[in-house]
Protein backbone atom coordinates (compact mmCIF):
# COMPACT_ATOMS: atom_id res chain seq x y z
CA UNK A 1 0.00 0.00 0.00
CA UNK A 2 1.49 3.66 -1.13
CA UNK A 3 1.50 6.30 1.73
CA UNK A 4 0.20 3.49 4.59
CA UNK A 5 2.05 5.85 7.13
CA UNK A 6 -0.39 8.47 6.35
CA UNK A 7 -3.31 7.00 5.35
CA UNK A 8 -3.72 4.38 8.20
CA UNK A 9 -3.01 7.19 10.96
CA UNK A 10 -5.83 9.19 9.08
CA UNK A 11 -8.33 6.37 9.67
CA UNK A 12 -7.61 6.18 13.13
CA UNK A 13 -8.49 9.75 13.60
CA UNK A 14 -11.57 10.25 11.17
CA UNK A 15 -12.97 7.27 13.37
CA UNK A 16 -12.25 9.04 16.07
CA UNK A 17 -13.22 12.54 15.68
CA UNK A 18 -16.48 11.35 13.68
CA UNK A 19 -17.57 9.08 17.10
CA UNK A 20 -16.20 11.94 19.02
CA UNK A 21 -20.16 12.46 19.97
CA UNK A 22 -20.62 9.14 20.89
CA UNK A 23 -17.49 8.19 22.86
CA UNK A 24 -17.54 11.86 24.86
CA UNK A 25 -21.38 11.39 26.42
CA UNK A 26 -20.88 7.93 27.07
CA UNK A 27 -22.14 7.26 30.41
CA UNK A 28 -23.79 10.90 30.23
CA UNK A 29 -27.19 9.55 29.62
CA UNK A 30 -29.72 12.23 30.60
CA UNK A 31 -31.82 10.77 33.11
CA UNK A 32 -35.07 9.52 32.47
CA UNK A 33 -38.34 12.53 33.70
CA UNK A 34 -39.66 11.69 36.73
CA UNK A 35 -42.91 13.88 36.83
CA UNK A 36 -44.28 13.91 40.33
CA UNK A 37 -47.82 12.82 40.41
CA UNK A 38 -50.03 14.08 42.76
CA UNK A 39 -50.33 12.94 46.86
CA UNK A 40 -54.16 13.82 46.48
CA UNK A 41 -55.78 12.11 43.94
CA UNK A 42 -54.83 8.17 42.75
CA UNK A 43 -56.74 8.22 39.57
CA UNK A 44 -57.00 9.97 36.78
CA UNK A 45 -59.44 11.04 34.48
CA UNK A 46 -58.06 7.49 31.50
CA UNK A 47 -56.08 4.94 32.79
CA UNK A 48 -52.24 5.82 33.30
CA UNK A 49 -50.67 4.14 30.47
CA UNK A 50 -53.49 6.35 28.13
CA UNK A 51 -52.41 9.64 29.75
CA UNK A 52 -48.87 9.02 29.06
CA UNK A 53 -49.02 8.56 25.72
CA UNK A 54 -52.64 10.50 24.39
CA UNK A 55 -53.09 13.01 26.46
CA UNK A 56 -52.33 15.63 23.85
CA UNK A 57 -54.79 14.44 22.18
CA UNK A 58 -57.30 14.01 24.85
CA UNK A 59 -56.74 17.60 25.36
CA UNK A 60 -57.92 18.83 21.90
CA UNK A 61 -60.90 16.37 22.19
CA UNK A 62 -61.06 18.18 25.66
CA UNK A 63 -60.92 21.62 23.95
CA UNK A 64 -63.48 21.22 21.08
CA UNK A 65 -65.92 19.86 23.56
CA UNK A 66 -65.77 22.34 26.53
CA UNK A 67 -65.32 25.20 23.75
CA UNK A 68 -67.60 24.66 20.50
CA UNK A 69 -70.24 21.81 22.34
CA UNK A 70 -70.37 23.22 25.65
CA UNK A 71 -70.02 20.44 27.49
CA UNK A 72 -67.66 20.79 30.34
CA UNK A 73 -68.25 17.64 32.29
CA UNK A 74 -66.37 14.51 31.91
CA UNK A 75 -67.53 10.99 32.99
CA UNK A 76 -64.30 9.13 33.77
CA UNK A 77 -64.13 5.42 32.92
CA UNK A 78 -64.84 4.75 36.64
CA UNK A 79 -67.65 6.44 36.55
CA UNK A 80 -66.30 9.93 37.86
CA UNK A 81 -67.13 13.25 37.24
CA UNK A 82 -64.22 15.68 36.29
CA UNK A 83 -64.21 19.33 35.42
CA UNK A 84 -62.83 19.11 31.78
CA UNK A 85 -60.34 22.22 32.00
CA UNK A 86 -56.79 22.79 32.18
CA UNK A 87 -56.58 24.96 34.70
CA UNK A 88 -59.89 24.11 37.31
CA UNK A 89 -59.46 20.56 36.46
CA UNK A 90 -55.85 19.10 35.26
CA UNK A 91 -53.47 21.38 37.62
CA UNK A 92 -56.10 21.01 40.33
CA UNK A 93 -54.10 17.87 41.15
CA UNK A 94 -51.09 18.58 39.09
CA UNK A 95 -50.74 21.40 40.70
CA UNK A 96 -46.96 22.50 39.26
CA UNK A 97 -46.40 22.73 35.74
CA UNK A 98 -42.18 22.73 36.59
CA UNK A 99 -42.72 19.29 38.71
CA UNK A 100 -45.15 17.43 36.08
CA UNK A 101 -45.26 18.86 32.74
CA UNK A 102 -41.77 20.06 32.31
CA UNK A 103 -40.21 16.99 33.70
CA UNK A 104 -41.16 15.27 30.31
CA UNK A 105 -41.81 18.06 27.95
CA UNK A 106 -38.37 19.39 28.83
CA UNK A 107 -36.75 15.73 28.45
CA UNK A 108 -38.46 15.44 24.88
CA UNK A 109 -37.44 18.68 23.97
CA UNK A 110 -41.23 19.74 23.38
CA UNK A 111 -42.84 23.07 24.13
CA UNK A 112 -46.58 23.06 23.92
CA UNK A 113 -48.33 26.11 23.37
CA UNK A 114 -50.64 25.89 26.18
CA UNK A 115 -49.44 28.35 28.49
CA UNK A 116 -49.37 31.65 26.43
CA UNK A 117 -52.54 31.72 27.23
CA UNK A 118 -54.11 29.08 30.18
CA UNK A 119 -52.20 30.01 33.49
CA UNK A 120 -49.84 27.50 34.96
CA UNK A 121 -50.57 27.47 39.19
CA UNK A 122 -48.63 29.69 41.42
CA UNK A 123 -46.30 27.92 43.08
CA UNK A 124 -44.20 29.17 46.17
CA UNK A 125 -40.74 28.28 44.52
CA UNK B 1 -73.35 -35.37 7.62
CA UNK B 2 -76.17 -34.53 5.05
CA UNK B 3 -77.16 -31.21 4.95
CA UNK B 4 -80.35 -30.12 2.47
CA UNK B 5 -80.87 -27.18 0.71
CA UNK B 6 -83.35 -25.56 3.64
CA UNK B 7 -81.10 -26.35 6.44
CA UNK B 8 -78.30 -24.60 4.66
CA UNK B 9 -80.67 -21.56 4.02
CA UNK B 10 -81.68 -21.72 7.80
CA UNK B 11 -78.23 -21.59 9.51
CA UNK B 12 -76.86 -18.96 6.77
CA UNK B 13 -79.96 -16.95 7.36
CA UNK B 14 -79.42 -16.60 11.22
CA UNK B 15 -75.69 -16.47 10.69
CA UNK B 16 -76.36 -13.01 8.86
CA UNK B 17 -78.82 -11.89 11.86
CA UNK B 18 -75.91 -12.80 13.65
CA UNK B 19 -73.33 -10.68 12.02
CA UNK B 20 -75.66 -7.80 11.89
CA UNK B 21 -76.38 -7.52 15.65
CA UNK B 22 -72.59 -6.77 15.95
CA UNK B 23 -72.64 -3.11 15.46
CA UNK B 24 -75.64 -3.06 17.94
CA UNK B 25 -73.45 -4.56 20.43
CA UNK B 26 -70.81 -2.53 20.46
CA UNK B 27 -73.06 0.43 20.46
CA UNK B 28 -74.75 -0.78 23.34
CA UNK B 29 -71.08 -1.44 25.23
CA UNK B 30 -69.91 1.75 24.07
CA UNK B 31 -71.88 2.66 27.36
CA UNK B 32 -68.98 2.38 29.94
CA UNK B 33 -66.77 4.20 27.54
CA UNK B 34 -65.61 8.00 29.07
CA UNK B 35 -67.83 10.67 27.55
CA UNK B 36 -67.89 14.66 28.02
CA UNK B 37 -71.60 16.17 28.83
CA UNK B 38 -72.57 19.37 29.83
CA UNK B 39 -73.04 20.19 33.53
CA UNK B 40 -76.59 19.74 35.04
CA UNK B 41 -77.00 22.97 36.13
CA UNK B 42 -76.12 25.36 32.88
CA UNK B 43 -78.81 27.92 32.23
CA UNK B 44 -80.83 27.09 29.02
CA UNK B 45 -82.21 29.66 26.76
CA UNK B 46 -83.12 29.83 23.03
CA UNK B 47 -81.03 33.35 22.46
CA UNK B 48 -79.66 35.44 25.22
CA UNK B 49 -79.94 39.35 25.40
CA UNK B 50 -79.02 42.04 27.75
CA UNK B 51 -81.22 44.84 28.83
CA UNK B 52 -79.12 48.08 29.87
CA UNK B 53 -81.62 50.50 32.00
CA UNK B 54 -79.52 53.65 31.50
CA UNK B 55 -81.81 55.39 33.65
CA UNK B 56 -80.79 53.21 36.83
CA UNK B 57 -76.96 53.51 35.51
CA UNK B 58 -76.48 57.07 34.87
CA UNK B 59 -77.76 57.34 38.82
CA UNK B 60 -75.18 55.20 39.50
CA UNK B 61 -72.29 57.31 37.51
CA UNK B 62 -73.41 60.33 39.40
CA UNK B 63 -73.24 58.54 42.67
CA UNK B 64 -69.88 57.02 42.64
CA UNK B 65 -68.41 57.44 38.63
CA UNK B 66 -69.63 53.71 39.14
CA UNK B 67 -67.70 51.50 36.29
CA UNK B 68 -68.42 47.99 38.56
CA UNK B 69 -69.81 46.30 35.52
CA UNK B 70 -66.58 46.86 33.59
CA UNK B 71 -64.61 45.94 36.45
CA UNK B 72 -65.68 42.95 37.19
CA UNK B 73 -66.00 41.56 33.78
CA UNK B 74 -62.59 42.60 33.39
CA UNK B 75 -61.02 41.18 36.41
CA UNK B 76 -62.49 37.30 36.11
CA UNK B 77 -61.35 37.28 32.54
CA UNK B 78 -58.09 38.61 32.59
CA UNK B 79 -58.89 41.80 29.99
CA UNK B 80 -55.74 43.91 30.40
CA UNK B 81 -55.94 47.78 30.73
CA UNK B 82 -53.66 48.87 28.05
CA UNK B 83 -53.42 52.72 28.28
CA UNK B 84 -52.62 53.07 24.67
CA UNK B 85 -56.32 53.33 22.88
CA UNK B 86 -54.70 51.97 20.00
CA UNK B 87 -54.37 48.97 21.60
CA UNK B 88 -56.74 48.83 23.79
CA UNK B 89 -58.95 45.37 24.81
CA UNK B 90 -62.59 45.64 25.66
CA UNK B 91 -65.36 43.69 26.19
CA UNK B 92 -67.82 45.85 28.06
CA UNK B 93 -67.07 49.38 28.13
CA UNK B 94 -68.92 52.87 27.94
CA UNK B 95 -69.37 55.05 25.06
CA UNK B 96 -71.07 58.96 24.26
CA UNK B 97 -74.41 58.73 23.10
CA UNK B 98 -73.12 60.34 19.74
CA UNK B 99 -70.93 57.21 19.01
CA UNK B 100 -73.31 54.92 20.89
CA UNK B 101 -76.32 55.39 18.46
CA UNK B 102 -74.61 57.90 15.56
CA UNK B 103 -77.70 56.50 13.24
CA UNK B 104 -80.17 58.41 15.76
CA UNK B 105 -78.24 61.01 17.82
CA UNK B 106 -80.16 63.97 18.17
CA UNK B 107 -78.37 66.77 18.62
CA UNK B 108 -81.44 68.25 20.73
CA UNK B 109 -81.55 65.40 22.87
CA UNK B 110 -82.07 65.68 26.70
CA UNK B 111 -78.56 66.86 28.43
CA UNK B 112 -78.31 63.63 30.28
CA UNK B 113 -78.40 61.57 27.55
CA UNK B 114 -75.94 63.58 25.60
CA UNK B 115 -73.53 64.00 28.85
CA UNK B 116 -73.69 60.42 30.10
CA UNK B 117 -71.96 57.63 28.44
CA UNK B 118 -73.93 54.57 27.41
CA UNK B 119 -72.67 50.77 28.47
CA UNK B 120 -71.58 48.86 25.64
CA UNK B 121 -70.78 45.09 24.97
CA UNK B 122 -70.45 42.68 22.45
CA UNK B 123 -74.53 42.50 20.86
CA UNK B 124 -74.67 38.95 20.09
CA UNK B 125 -76.97 39.35 16.90
CA UNK B 126 -79.14 37.63 15.59
CA UNK B 127 -77.34 37.80 12.14
CA UNK B 128 -73.50 38.34 13.49
CA UNK B 129 -71.54 40.12 10.43
CA UNK B 130 -68.56 38.97 12.13
CA UNK B 131 -69.42 35.06 12.06
CA UNK B 132 -70.25 34.76 8.44
CA UNK B 133 -66.68 36.49 7.42
CA UNK B 134 -64.26 34.61 9.83
CA UNK B 135 -62.41 32.16 7.59
CA UNK B 136 -61.04 29.64 10.42
CA UNK B 137 -64.75 29.72 11.59
CA UNK B 138 -62.82 30.91 14.86
CA UNK B 139 -65.95 32.45 15.96
CA UNK B 140 -69.52 30.91 15.46
CA UNK B 141 -72.96 31.73 16.65
CA UNK B 142 -74.25 28.95 18.80
CA UNK B 143 -77.76 27.27 17.81
CA UNK B 144 -78.08 26.90 21.15
CA UNK B 145 -78.97 30.26 22.88
CA UNK B 146 -77.33 32.45 20.42
CA UNK B 147 -74.35 33.36 21.67
CA UNK B 148 -71.75 34.80 19.40
CA UNK B 149 -68.95 32.58 20.80
CA UNK B 150 -64.83 33.20 20.17
CA UNK B 151 -62.65 29.98 19.84
CA UNK B 152 -59.34 31.80 20.70
CA UNK B 153 -57.54 28.23 19.55
CA UNK B 154 -58.14 28.73 16.26
CA UNK B 155 -58.22 32.54 15.72
CA UNK B 156 -55.52 33.25 13.40
CA UNK B 157 -55.72 36.57 13.89
CA UNK B 158 -56.89 38.36 10.45
CA UNK B 159 -58.86 40.47 12.17
CA UNK B 160 -61.81 40.21 9.44
CA UNK B 161 -64.14 40.09 12.15
CA UNK B 162 -63.33 43.37 13.30
CA UNK B 163 -64.11 44.90 10.37
CA UNK B 164 -66.85 42.79 9.68
CA UNK B 165 -68.52 43.99 12.96
CA UNK B 166 -70.40 47.61 12.98
CA UNK B 167 -70.40 48.22 16.94
CA UNK B 168 -66.56 48.15 17.26
CA UNK B 169 -66.83 45.23 19.73
CA UNK B 170 -63.84 42.94 18.82
CA UNK B 171 -60.62 43.99 20.41
CA UNK B 172 -57.26 42.53 18.90
CA UNK B 173 -54.23 41.87 20.83
CA UNK B 174 -50.84 43.50 19.22
CA UNK B 175 -48.77 42.36 21.57
CA UNK B 176 -48.05 40.00 24.31
CA UNK B 177 -51.49 40.79 26.70
CA UNK B 178 -49.82 39.13 29.65
CA UNK B 179 -47.47 42.38 30.31
CA UNK B 180 -50.89 43.80 31.33
CA UNK B 181 -51.51 41.84 33.93
CA UNK B 182 -50.95 41.99 37.02
CA UNK B 183 -49.73 38.31 37.91
CA UNK B 184 -51.24 38.79 41.22
CA UNK B 185 -54.72 40.07 40.20
CA UNK B 186 -55.23 37.45 37.76
CA UNK B 187 -58.14 35.17 37.90
CA UNK B 188 -56.48 31.96 37.76
CA UNK B 189 -60.03 30.08 36.78
CA UNK B 190 -59.98 31.56 33.58
CA UNK B 191 -56.81 31.70 30.88
CA UNK B 192 -55.29 35.09 28.97
CA UNK B 193 -55.27 35.66 25.69
CA UNK B 194 -51.91 35.97 23.97
CA UNK B 195 -50.71 38.16 20.93
CA UNK B 196 -52.11 37.75 17.36
CA UNK B 197 -55.71 37.03 18.65
CA UNK B 198 -59.52 38.62 18.74
CA UNK B 199 -61.07 38.88 21.67
CA UNK B 200 -64.69 39.51 23.12
CA UNK B 201 -67.54 39.45 25.44
CA UNK B 202 -69.17 35.80 24.99
CA UNK B 203 -71.59 36.68 27.17
CA UNK B 204 -69.53 34.68 30.11
CA UNK B 205 -70.20 31.40 28.13
CA UNK B 206 -68.42 29.58 31.26
CA UNK B 207 -70.58 31.22 33.92
CA UNK B 208 -73.73 30.45 32.04
CA UNK B 209 -72.14 26.93 31.74
CA UNK B 210 -72.59 26.18 35.41
CA UNK B 211 -75.72 28.14 36.44
CA UNK B 212 -73.90 31.43 36.74
CA UNK B 213 -75.29 34.77 35.37
CA UNK B 214 -72.81 36.99 33.22
CA UNK B 215 -70.24 38.82 35.66
CA UNK B 216 -71.15 42.30 34.60
CA UNK B 217 -75.23 41.34 35.50
CA UNK B 218 -73.95 40.20 38.89
CA UNK B 219 -71.68 43.09 39.70
CA UNK B 220 -74.18 45.82 39.11
CA UNK B 221 -75.71 47.05 42.19
CA UNK B 222 -78.50 49.25 40.36
CA UNK B 223 -79.63 46.02 38.92
CA UNK B 224 -79.71 48.21 35.27
CA UNK B 225 -78.26 44.80 33.75
CA UNK B 226 -81.02 42.66 33.24
CA UNK B 227 -79.79 39.43 31.49
CA UNK B 228 -82.53 36.97 29.67
CA UNK B 229 -83.87 34.81 26.94
CA UNK B 230 -85.46 37.42 24.65
CA UNK B 231 -87.67 34.34 23.05
CA UNK B 232 -89.41 33.39 25.94
CA UNK B 233 -92.42 35.44 26.31
CA UNK B 234 -92.38 35.39 30.33
CA UNK B 235 -89.02 36.45 30.54
CA UNK B 236 -87.50 39.50 32.71
CA UNK B 237 -85.91 40.82 29.44
CA UNK B 238 -89.24 40.55 27.74
CA UNK B 239 -91.42 41.90 30.36
CA UNK B 240 -89.11 45.30 30.82
CA UNK B 241 -89.53 45.50 27.30
CA UNK B 242 -92.73 45.19 27.23
CA UNK B 243 -93.31 48.10 29.58
CA UNK B 244 -90.43 50.41 28.09
CA UNK B 245 -89.71 51.97 24.99
CA UNK B 246 -86.09 50.61 24.20
CA UNK B 247 -83.37 51.16 21.73
CA UNK B 248 -80.90 49.07 19.94
CA UNK B 249 -77.69 50.40 17.98
CA UNK B 250 -77.40 50.34 14.05
CA UNK B 251 -80.63 48.24 14.08
CA UNK B 252 -80.76 49.28 10.48
CA UNK B 253 -77.75 47.33 9.63
CA UNK B 254 -80.10 44.44 9.95
CA UNK B 255 -77.50 42.41 12.18
CA UNK B 256 -80.54 41.85 14.93
CA UNK B 257 -78.39 42.94 17.93
CA UNK B 258 -79.44 41.71 21.01
CA UNK B 259 -78.34 44.70 23.41
CA UNK B 260 -81.46 46.76 24.55
CA UNK B 261 -81.14 50.14 25.98
CA UNK B 262 -83.90 51.82 28.47
CA UNK B 263 -83.29 55.59 28.52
Amino acid sequence: MYDSGKIIPGIILFVGLFTFPFWSNMGKAAPAPKPELPKTAKVCVMDTAFMKTEHMVLLNHWRDKVVREANRVWLGPDGKEYKMSIQNGCMQCHTSKAKFCDQCHNYAGVSPYCWQCHLEPKENL
Amino acid sequence: MEKDRRDFLKIGGISVLGLSALPVFEALAQGKDPKAMPDPRALQATQWAIVVDMKKCWEEQEKRQCKDCILACHKVHNVPSIPDAKREIKWIWQEEYKHAFPDQANEYAPEQVKDHPFILLCNHCSNPPCVRVCPTKATWKRAEDGVVMMDFHRCIGCRYCMAGCPFGARSFNWGDPREYLDPQQENPEFPTRRKGVVEKCQFCAERLAVGLQPACVEACKAKALVFGDINDPESEVRKILAENYSLRRKIELGTGPNVYYII
